[in-house]
């Protein structure tokens, strides 16, 4: 067994060779597009919506979000129509519409003011609002505003008021509000008044407003008024002329009506008109004519505002989750919606607002319950044929989700929750059940040989323009590759992404189709106030003992947001989406540590070290403990405290000494730290390989020098990069000799630093990759002004005397000697760098089964596409003029930067937008690797780094070979009669 | 560069001045505003006609980012983008468009001279004199499918096993046949001898 198995990966390792020296670049053609890749956009969750469907033509809607996108989807199909990411600090603040044909943002804080041309989203001007100070930014877009036939548009951003002519973007005048100090609440111009209103407060007592010219930014009439019950910081502008607000105690409302420059504050007592409650109320910021609406203990009482700012209760609404802005109908009529959630349905009713007894529309709508409650609601009317008004709306849900809801269904839903995944695992899925009936081989055999007659027509070009298009159809939409069982060569899968909202998605490899989805229920308790979702891990993955089992997974999260919050856990099948098992715990959670052991069920055990470096063990069985008992001396951890600069090693000590005895947690003890000395360094990024990673070789034979090295593998390397602390800024803020870099191998059980490099005149960020015995880092060099990419190759010397035949025979050699992190290593590395001309987001590495394959580097670029880069582009070996015998080997005559070659692009000519991390997984197939890219897009692909060596390609021509074959026997017949034919004509002469 | 010419400082300003008469639109210019400056720059492709900007699309989903993500922004349907608030110092702008491909730029802004900045590529180290990026080349992703040729069919392992098939069958008794018959029987007559050692030359020579 053992010698066939080493007679074919020598095979195997012969035939990589010839292969990768044919070629470094894998390659696709355009009809392969969609062949074994797939890629899908999303916006990511809606913060404000805008409609357009005013003019007849396409309906859509524009629409900003917590990605910072701004997008313009169909409202008939939900698709998006185009869609900017913009930069990750360039948050929008503000969405509109101007002048029916422009979209204006405002973003960064105020200070940025853009439009875009609503059909095709280019940007068509952009200025820059200057201000002294910092301040709340708001985004108001009259329709009826102009001056000097300019559309004005007013931007209030860092501390002062701006007017913008909405066709070139021109600030026209400003008005510095800076020095008073105006907290600004809306800018607002009535219908028929010539001023623009400025309302806001200053401190918490006073309320200021401002009449202003709009001609020239003239302060016509200035307004200010103590308030005598403080101020909550909640303001709503209930009608044209009077702002509501909340005292300080949230126990009076306080109507200010600012009309004609005089102000008339009002004060209402809250138990006076919703009666005593315990509950705090709060302002809802729904714009809704002549009324506000409060909440309270869960229900939502509208209050109308009267001219004299006197308030009046018009309805009180139970379980209210969400009101829409109001939206004006025909006939100077207004019309708003509001949401509520009940028996698994959501129940959407619009009203008109100054008659809140019937209801223009009421509608319920079964609602999938892993989507959670309603967050936000948009509504937009249209005109049904019989001339009554029909409504849609557009809702946002908990999972970051974006429905249409048109006529009492859904007409679309974005599963928009995937444009932000924090954690991604793989898992396989359920073995293929026996009992395939015979009738569906038969059809499938036909369908094989009709699919290979029409590829063959494909190449032998005599195929018609249906039969090409029957070809691609055929190629994309097989059904072999979106099946929900294993499949031989391991490219089926599920993908376990878990997404910030909470969510839990299992995609499938072969289209990206959701399998199954789980809003989690342990992070939405009511008592986990502002819960995250951390990380995913295997729980279970049954192969050995447990096979008629389902393997589980392990998702981490916190509630709450600083690190010390306690930490929940939950335990979810991975092929149905049903979570077993969830666990709220009393400690915090700072490190999950897979332990490389499981119990009889195949359970994984999990440490989990606390913000006391108190480690606790998952799952809490007698088992459990047991086999941790065992390995107790054994289990090392280190930690990283990037704002001290200090790493630390440590080891288990015993049994937590507290009231309550716990078993399963256990008191460490530091076993060594390094500091950094925080005037010279400061740690920017720790690396370490995959715990999953195979190496197939420790010997690494150099040809040319007739040479064997050793590879140092170890799973205990941390690769640290620290940084001057004057370099730790953005490119431009240090000059060269201010800012250096320094790396280190630093070994995580003994603390050893096994070596240490500088590079002078380099900065961060740094990107890298750990694998087998290398590190490739990605930084900035100043003095050239280049990203460069380094590599550390890491060999062990210790072993290096085995080379010697002679020793081995007389079994001097120490190859049975064990292999210990405390023996003293004897390493030496090689090092070097080169250029590379991009900025990088992400980078990792390609895994294959076996590590047989060669290695490609991922490299996720600022222009969101992901290049893969062969090893051997990094390697330290690499001269400028290689010895023929280092040719043969395959080194590449050294240059000094890495080529960007288009057509390794990984991702082709699709970017997944805002890149955020890249994920390999090892298919079973030893060529081929699984890559999946996540950011705001999803991106999937296979990659063969040295070909498919182990598998016909898909292109491969079944029926040429047929038609061979069948030549070939007919050609043998042929001859054969005609020397029979000869022989018989030789007998007759 | 105009500037570096200090020691006549009116010819400088007459320079500068013609320079931004000349390219003042496209010129990386920097006044104003107390925490930095504003970088003004252009976008340019030749190949999408000689307007340059004809098809909305394309350029549309141009970014232009300072810093490696510091800032990103758009290009105006005129490949114009600027970025404002640059603090002083030497900074980096790339340029990513599908289908293209920019060289980074490296720029300088300089603190005691407001108003100068000094822009070059640094994959070649060509210094802009005018602040318009280029594409160095276009990039193509996918490989170009070769058109059907019968060669690559007989290239094919299949079809070198019928072209060697078709040899054997029909080119070898032809050979066959040409030779002489002399030769032939005599051929045959060794065989029968003594195999193949008599075929050898040195064998023939005994007989």
């Amino acid at each position: 067994m053992a010698t066939t198995s080493m007679a074919v990966r020598a095979f195997l390792l012969l035939l990589l060779v010839f292969l990768s020296l044919a070629n470094l670049t894998l390659s696709l053609y355009e009809d392969q597009v969609g062949l074994v890749d797939w890629h899908q956009q999303y916006i990511g969750k809606v913060k404000d919506a805008v409609f357009h469907t005013q003019k007849s033509g396409r309906k859509r809607v524009v629409v900003s979000t917590e990605e910072n996108v701004i997008a313009s989807l169909d409202l008939r199909h939900g698709e998006i129509f185009w869609r900017h990411v913009l930069g990750s600090n360039d948050v929008v603040d503000g969405i509109d519409i101007a002048l029916g044909k422009y979209v204006i943002t405002l973003s960064s804080e105020g200070s940025i003011l853009r439009a875009w041309n609503l059909p095709d989203g280019q940007m068509v001007w952009q200025s820059f609002i200057d201000g002294s100070g910092a301040s709340k930014s708001l985004l108001t877009v009259p329709t009826n505003l102009i001056v000097n036939k300019e559309n004005l548009i007013l931007v209030f951003g860092k501390g002062s008021l701006h007017a913008v002519s909405g066709i070139d973007g021109e600030v026209l005048w400003t008005k510095d509000f800076a020095a008073e100090s105006l907290e600004v609440k809306h800018i607002i111009q009535p219908v028929g008044s010539e001023a623009i209103y400025v309302l806001g407060f200053v401190g918490s007592s006073q309320f200021d407003a401002y009449q202003i010219n709009p001609k020239n930014g003239e302060i016509l009439k200035h307004n200010s008024a103590a308030l005598s019950g403080g101020y909550s910081g909640e303001a709503i502008l209930a009608s044209s002329d009077i702002l509501v607000t909340l005292d300080a105690s949230r126990s009076k409302l306080v109507g200010i009506s600012f009309q004609d420059g005089e102000l008339n504050l009002q004060q209402t007592s809250i138990s006076n008109i919703l009666g005593d409650s315990s509950g705090t109320p709060v302002l809802l910021s729904s714009k809704l004519p002549g009324m506000f609406s409060v909440k309270l203990d869960g229900g939502v009482t509208l209050i109308k505002v009267t001219v004299e700012a006197k308030l009046e209760v018009m309805d009180k609404i139970s379980s209210v989750v969400a009101i829409s802005d109001a939206i004006p109908l025909t006939e100077g009529q207004q019309a708003f919606a509001l949401v509520q959630h009940g028996d698994g349905k959501i129940h959407l009713t619009v009203k008109l607002s100054h008659d809140l007894s019937g209801d223009l529309l009421k509608e319920s709508i079964v609602m999938d319950n892993q989507r959670g409650m309603v967050h936000k609601v948009f509504i937009n009317s249209y005109i049904r044929t019989d001339r009554s008004n029909g409504f849609r709306a557009l809702i946002v849900m908990e999972d970051h989700s974006l429905l249409l809801l048109q006529q009492g269904a859904i007409v679309w839903s974005r599963e928009d929750g995937l444009a932000s995944i924090v954690d991604v695992l793989t898992s396989e899925l359920p073995v293929e059940k026996e009992g395939v009936s015979v009738a569906k081989v038969e059809e499938n055999l036909f369908e094989w040989l009709k699919g290979h007659l029409l590829k063959l027509k494909g190449t032998l070009m005599l195929a018609s323009a249906d039969d090409v298009a029957a070809i691609q159809e055929r190629r994309l939409k097989s059904s072999e590759k979106s099946k929900l069982t294993r499949d031989h060569n391991g490219f089926r899968k599920l993908l376990i992404v878990l997404t910030k909202a909470g969510k839990l998605f299992a995609l499938h490899t072969g289209y990206g189709q959701v399998v199954w989805s789980l809003l989690l229920p342990n992070l939405r308790k009511s008592e986990c106030e502002f819960p995250t979702g951390l990380n995913i891990y295997q729980w279970q993955v049954p192969h050995h003992h447990a096979m008629d089992e389902d393997p589980s997974i392990l998702i981490v999260g916190r509630c709450g947001q600083s690190s010390d919050a306690p930490g929940v856990l939950s335990i979810v099948d991975a092929y149905t989406g049903t979570e077993i098992n969830s666990m709220d715990l009393v400690h915090s959670i700072s490190q999950v540590i897979p332990l490389p052991f499981t119990d009889t069920t195949e359970q994984r055990l999990h440490l989990l070290i606390d913000g006391n470096q108190h480690a606790y063990l998952y799952p809490r069985t007698s088992e459990a403990i047991d086999i941790f008992q065992r390995e107790f001396s054994n289990i090392y951890w280190y930690s990283v405290e990037t704002k001290n600069g200090i790493i630390k090693g440590h080891v288990l000590k015993s049994n937590c000494i507290q009231e309550v005895v716990d078993n399963y947690c256990f008191e460490s003890r530091d076993i060594w730290s390094i500091v950094f000395p925080s005037d010279s360094e400061k740690i920017i990024a720790t690396v370490t390989r995959k715990p999953n990673e195979v190496v197939h070789t420790q010997a690494k034979v150099i040809a040319a020098e007739e040479d064997l090295m050793y590879k140092y593998i170890s799973k205990n390397l941390l690769f640290v990069a620290t940084v001057a602390p004057k370099g730790s800024g953005a490119i431009g803020t240090a000059t060269p000799e201010e800012s250096w870099l320094t790396v280190y191998l630093i070994d995580t059980v003994t603390g050893r630093i096994l070596h240490r490099m500088t590079h002078h005149g380099a900065q961060g960020p740094v990107h890298a990759v750990f694998s087998e015995n290398w590190v490739v880092y990605h930084y900035f060099n100043l003095r050239a002004h280049r990203y460069e990419m380094s590599v550390i190759e890491i060999y062990d010397q210790s072993r290096a005397d085995n080379k010697d035949v002679w020793k081995l025979i007389l079994g001097k050699h120490n190859l049975t000697s064990p292999i210990s992190s405390y023996s003293r290593p004897e390493v030496v590395t090689k090092s070097q760098s080169y250029f590379f001309t991009y900025s990088v987001k992400a980078i990792d590495v390609t895994l294959t089964a076996k590590g047989i394959t060669s290695k490609q580097l991922l490299v996720g670029t600022i222009g969101d596409q992901v290049l893969a880069l062969d090893k051997r582009f990094l390697d330290p070996r690499r001269s400028v003029n290689p010895t023929p015998a280092e040719k043969e080997e395959g080194i590449i005559p050294l240059t000094d930067s890495l080529p960007i070659i288009p057509q390794s692009y990984v991702t082709h000519a699709l970017r997944v937008e805002g890149l955020r991390g890249i994920v390999t997984v090892p298919a079973k197939l030893e060529s081929t690797t699984l890559v999946f890219v996540y950011g705001v897009d999803l991106f999937f692909t296979q990659l063969a780094p040295s070909r498919t060596y182990d598998s016909l390609t898909d292109d491969f021509s079944y029926a040429l070979l047929l038609i061979t074959i069948v030549a070939l026997i007919a050609a043998i017949f042929v001859t054969w009669i005609l020397s029979e034919k000869k022989e018989l004509r030789e007998k007759w002469r | 560069m105009a500037w570096s010419f200090r020691s006549r400082p009116v010819l400088v300003v007459l320079l500068l001045q013609l320079c931004f008469l000349l390219i003042s639109p496209s010129l990386a210019i920097s006044p104003e505003s107390p925490e930095g400056y504003t970088i003004h720059g252009r976008v340019k492709i030749p190949s999408l006609g000689v307007k340059g900007f004809g098809l909305h699309g394309k350029i549309s989903n141009i970014k232009v980012i300072l810093n490696g993500g510091q800032s990103v922004t758009y290009l105006r349907p005129d490949g114009f983008f600027s970025f404002h608030n640059v603090p002083a110092g030497t900074h980096l702008i790339e340029v990513s468009a599908i289908g293209y491909f920019f060289s980074p730029v490296r720029v300088d802004v300089s603190a005691r001279n407001p108003g100068k900045v000094q822009a070059a590529l640094t994959e070649n180290r060509r210094g802009l004199l005018e602040f318009v990026l280029e594409p160095l080349r276009e990039e193509q992703y996918y490989e170009i499918r070769e058109p059907f040729s019968i060669m690559s069919v007989v290239k094919s392992p299949m079809g070198l096993m019928v072209g060697f098939m078709v040899i054997v069958v029909f080119v070898m008794p032809k050979l066959v046949e040409n030779m002489d018959p002399e030769e032939m029987r005599r051929t045959q007559e060794a065989m029968g001898n003594g195999g193949l050692a008599s075929m050898l030359p040195g064998a023939a020579a005994r007989n």
